[in-house]
């Protein structure tokens, strides 16, 4: 009973020093202030998603038009759409520093 | 060793309480440094836990019978592997299990995202949460290291259980069961700090297919267990304990499923929400089926004290799970809409409904006979031809629709485009439907279904491999491109397995029994069994008896051997034998036993089940597919880490 009530107390120690470590390791810190997405950062990553998606959906068109799954008359009305789409939240994601065309000729590369 | 047992669970109970309260206030107040203590009071729950898990291995392995858990579980005569699976052949193991499985999956989780801090703040919490509830039963309610003045020897163990799957199928089953805590936790965690972005998904999604693997490879683990063990001619008896396991796991398939269109399309945000947490709390509702003593099945062994714990404690997940998505619902909601019925979103989306609706149909039927005996006093039962019905009805669509699925386009198909890819798996289907009727197969027209539709199915796979091997220019280009959907394929493949091994071993299965005298024989779709005689068999902790059977048909000759085993201190117990029939991958099933106590008569049953063995190798393709999907994509995992990298949050995927 003995022995493990001291096991169990030098556990314990362990723990709360463990526990403690970030007020140990840092006592008086420039800033206790928890990462925050700004909304200028959270307006990016939802365009940084939409452009992922919009880039996907290429691929995956093209993918389903070489397997045949989609016909050219179908793959013709459907990526014109989809290019805008990707060209718009590129657009939006590069604040217009790069035209929309050749960015998105460059991904469509990569794409294909 | 017990003292020391406990003093580790009081304070794994201190450290969980920790994560939820200081992880909560820090959270909420945006606090750094507590919330890193927070996070590493979570990550500490762990080796606490493992130590108080090893005493009890310990205990167990020396049959140490002052601890009661071990005097009530084991025999100094068990087997030491089997007295080391009483760990969670009992309710306050099993809780332990769960709980170690918990704060383990809980720390790797957050350790693996900690950069991600807004989320993570708001995860360790929610993981806080389900881990004080544990603790606290482990604590204060039903603790493994209650001891007492030591007794000569135990009440031993079930003899069923004695059974090495029982040495995988529990464990693997809470491995999927907590690990549906981790998708749900960040879910909630997405909800509590506003980041509904796909971040949480981003984090879980290889947690979440982890759990529903093992949970699928534990219920057939679990299946093939009944099916050689228990010695009843079946494995799938819709017993309310394998319901358990079977709920959430089609919850999570609805998940991995929808979680798809999120990802590609922003769309269904809010439903995903309300899957994850219907997955979680359907496995919480499993455990206390199977822990709290509500059901008198074989793996509800002991009536308790945790079942109105165990009830407040998912009836507030369930109200905390709802405010929270009804709280957040602005912020779920998206503008895009579904652009065609006839595209792979829609067929998801008909996936989703199909899944949802047989989860919620088996759910009734396991709750049904409780709240009858609750609210009325009178048990009534819910059978197998309730549950065949809608398997009937729901699944039968399923199979269809997972052969419909790859063959339709994102966004929308035209009916000119559906033709051409529908050709060659509509034929195949028309062409097997055909033959199997001219052959007599209508004799079961959901049978007959199930195979017409498995070849469609299969048809629809193989030309998704050949036509998009010629697309990528090789088939491991292919898979390699797409782990996910290829791995998904092979999966699909598996269930095609699993749905012609059912159809074949429960509708065309042949069933005959009859009292025998030695020298008399019995017939079976083809085979002639003739009892030849008895012989006595003796092991360590059990005597018994095995007829000789000599079998005839089909072109084979062999014998098989059924009896019972009388295990000196847990009772009788059936021990089936079984033909496995390499060329029809069928078995020829017997159990016997002897028909009066002075008697040399039997009662012999047999049971010839045509392609069973097909479900314990959709087992092996099962987890082929599934470590397919799940293995990391490193193109992908880079994109993703400069996607979050422009957020300030590195992936730790």
């Amino acid at each position: 009973m003995g022995w493990a009530l001291a096991v169990a107390a030098m556990l314990a120690v362990v723990a709360v020093v463990f526990v403690a470590r970030p007020f140990l390791r840092d006592p008086a810190p420039a800033s206790d202030r928890l990462d925050e997405l700004a909304p200028e950062a959270r307006k990016r990553l939802a365009l940084a998603e939409e452009r992922d998606r919009a880039l996907a959906a290429l691929k995956e068109l093209e993918f389903d038009h070489r397997t045949g799954k989609i016909s050219d008359e179908d793959y013709r009305a459907q990526v014109g759409p989809l290019r805008r789409r990707a060209a718009e939240v590129l657009r939006a994601l590069d604040g217009g520093e790069q035209a929309p065309n050749e960015r998105l000729a460059d991904r469509g590369q990569h794409v294909r | 060793m017990a003292a020391l047992g406990r003093a580790a669970l009081l304070l794994a109970f201190g450290l969980v309480l920790y994560a939820l309260v200081a992880g909560s206030y820090a959270a909420w107040k945006r606090r750094r440094r507590l919330a890193v203590s927070a996070q590493n009071a979570l990550l500490a729950a762990f080796p606490v836990t493992l130590i108080a898990a090893i005493i009890l291995l310990v205990a167990l392995g020396r049959r140490d019978m002052t601890f009661v858990y071990v005097w009530q579980h084991t025999s100094h005569k068990l087997p030491l592997g089997y007295a080391l699976s009483a760990f969670w052949g009992g309710q306050e193991g099993s809780l332990m299990l769960w709980l170690l499985v918990l704060t383990g999956y809980a720390g790797l989780a957050v350790w693996l995202n900690r950069r991600s801090r807004e989320l993570v703040a708001w995860t360790v919490p929610v993981f806080g949460l389900v881990g004080v509830f544990f603790a606290f039963m482990l604590c204060f309610v039903s603790s493994p290291f209650n001891v007492q003045p030591g007794r000569p020897d135990g009440n031993g163990m079930d003899p069923s259980l004695q059974n090495p799957y029982m040495l995988a199928h529990p464990p693997l089953l809470y491995l999927g069961y907590v690990g549906l805590t981790v998708p749900f936790a960040f879910a909630m965690g997405a909800l509590l700090s506003g980041r509904t972005d796909e971040r949480w998904i981003v984090a879980t999604r290889r947690w979440t297919l982890a759990a529903w693997t093992f949970l699928g490879v534990g219920q057939l683990i679990g299946a093939h267990w009944a099916y050689v063990e228990i010695g009843w001619g079946g494995y799938y008896a819709w017993d309310p304990v394998e319901n358990a396991a079977l709920m959430p796991w089609l919850a999570a398939t609805a998940f991995l499923h929808s979680v798809m269109i999120q990802e590609k399309r922003g769309m269904l945000k809010v439903w995903n929400m309300i899957l994850v947490a219907l997955a979680f709390n359907l496995s919480l509702f499993g455990t206390f089926l199977t822990r709290s003593g509500v059901l008198n099945s074989i793996h509800s062994f002991a009536k308790s004290s945790i079942g109105g714990w165990f009830l407040g404690f998912l009836a507030l997940m369930i109200v905390f799970s709802a405010v929270l998505i009804r709280w957040r619902l602005p912020l779920l909601r998206t503008k895009t809409k579904l652009e065609s019925l006839v595209s792979r979103e829609a067929t998801f989306l008909y996936n989703n409904l199909l899944l949802v609706a047989l989860c919620l149909t088996i759910l009734w039927g396991v709750l049904y006979p409780i709240l009858s005996q609750a609210l009325r006093g009178n048990e009534r039962s819910v059978s197998g031809p309730y549950y065949d019905f809608f398997l009937h009805t729901f699944g039968l669509p399923l199979l269809l629709l997972m052969g419909i699925g790859p063959l339709v386009a994102w966004r929308r198909a035209s009916f000119r485009s559906l033709g051409k890819t529908f050709v060659i798996p509509f034929t195949v289907a028309v062409v097997t439907g055909v033959v199997l009727l001219a052959l007599g197969f209508g004799s079961s027209w959901p049978g007959l279904l199930t195979y017409t539709f498995s070849a469609f199915v299969a048809a629809s796979i193989v030309l998704e491999f050949v036509r998009g091997r010629a697309a990528a220019g090789g088939i491991f280009r292919l898979i390699a491109r797409n782990r996910r959907r290829y791995g998904g394929y092979i999966v699909h493949a598996a269930v095609v397995l699993l749905a012609i091994g059912i159809a074949g071993s429960s509708a065309y299965q042949t069933q005959r029994e009859r009292v025998l005298r030695p020298g008399q024989s019995i017939e079976a779709a083809g085979y002639t069994l003739t009892y030849t005689g008895l012989r006595g068999v003796k092991g360590s902790d059990y005597d018994g008896y095995r007829t000789v059977i000599a079998v005839s048909g089909h072109g084979e000759r062999f014998q098989l051997n059924p009896g019972v085993n009388n295990y000196f201190i847990e009772g009788p117990a059936n021990e089936a034998s079984i033909y496995h029939d390499p060329r029809s991958l069928g078995d020829v099933f017997t159990k016997a036993s002897l028909a009066g106590k002075h008697t040399t008569n039997i009662d012999l049953q047999v049971f010839v089940k045509p392609l069973v063995n097909l479900i314990w190798v959709a087992g092996f393709v099962f987890v082929a597919g599934a470590l397919i999907a799940m293995w990391p994509d490193a193109v992908e995992q880079r994109r993703l880490a400069a996607r979050y990298a422009a957020g300030a949050a590195p992936a730790g995927i």
